[in-house]
């Protein structure tokens, strides 16, 4: 089980510095834009209130982070624990091919995990800025679910697949979830302007590149320092 | 040397079972545990947790309201 112990303490140390350089990174250009799409979402409910004020006294019922250093600390922690989440994968990902063994090879993973858990879902459900219109919350979260995992077994199949055949298969899986076509609001709208949408898109895009090329570059650093057996 | 044979086949036998305990355990296990993270911090939908990691979901393209 030496191996198990490999990538936690690895996937821990990983995750640890690229959710924390991700939530620098973020401070710098997404949050930014968040934050200003928050502006016209809150004064929209302002505007909307007496339709259905009900809803909105229930979501100011519940705990949320105050601005500023306290909401910051809880995105770091949602940062660093959803890092930690994705090493665990490229971890045991690339255990399955008998380790990463560097971090040359550790971008490359992380490549393929920007890939799978941003490209290719954000294709067809592009970055929402808060008070976005958007389809019902289940029927994307399933669309984004089979999209990811479509996307991972296909991008196995195409690089690790010993036949054509299921090489092709591979892109038939990476294809297939954008042919089915992500879920669509009956109308597109937003409270906010359309650039601030584009600048939301440009700027995690950025942030989420940084933060998979360092994830996969320390996870293929940290593994590989580790002298466990490689099998 | 009659055991020849039985000694190959039981280095076959060892070598599956070392590809099973060495890597595909220590895959799954450690993939639950990645899964269960992600689940957490990304999809989880009690309001306390989404009202933390709002601008989390936000920013890494999660479906999130």
């Amino acid at each position: 089980m030496s191996n198990l112990k490999m990538i936690i303490v690895s996937a821990l140390w990983a995750g640890l510095w690229a959710g924390l350089l991700l939530t620098a990174v973020q401070q710098l250009q997404v949050i930014p834009t968040l934050l200003q799409a928050e502006v016209y979402e809150q004064h929209a409910a302002i505007n909307h209130s007496h339709a259905d004020g009900q809803t909105h006294a229930n979501e100011a019922e519940s705990w949320q982070p105050q601005n500023g250093w306290e909401r910051t600390f809880f995105t770091a922690l949602a940062n660093i624990s959803l890092a930690v989440g994705f090493a665990l994968l490229l971890g045991a990902a690339s255990t399955l091919r008998g380790g990463i063994g560097g971090w040359r090879n550790g971008l490359l993973w992380g490549l393929a995990g920007y890939g799978i858990f941003f490209v290719a879902p954000s294709l067809g459900l592009p970055p929402e800025i808060p008070g976005t219109e958007a389809a019902n919350l289940n029927a994307r979260q399933l669309w984004w679910l089979m999209t990811v995992f479509d996307t991972a077994v296909g991008l196995w199949l195409l690089f690790f697949a010993k036949t054509k055949l299921n090489k092709l298969f591979g892109i038939v899986l990476l294809i297939s979830p954008h042919t089915i076509g992500a879920p669509q609001p009956d109308l597109h709208s937003s409270v906010a302007p359309v650039e601030l949408t584009n600048t939301f898109i440009a700027a995690t895009a950025f942030a989420n590149a940084v933060f998979w090329l360092a994830l996969g570059g320390l996870m293929g650093l940290f593994s590989s320092k580790n002298p466990a057996v490689k099998t | 040397m009659s055991s020849a044979p039985l000694l190959i086949n039981n280095v076959a036998v060892l070598s599956r079972s070392d590809a099973l305990k060495n890597r595909i355990l220590p895959s799954l296990l450690a993939a639950a545990l990645g899964l269960a993270l992600i689940y957490g911090a990304g999809f989880a939908e009690t309001s306390q947790l989404h009202n933390a990691t709002h601008d989390g979901r936000h920013s890494a393209s999660f479906p999130c309201h």
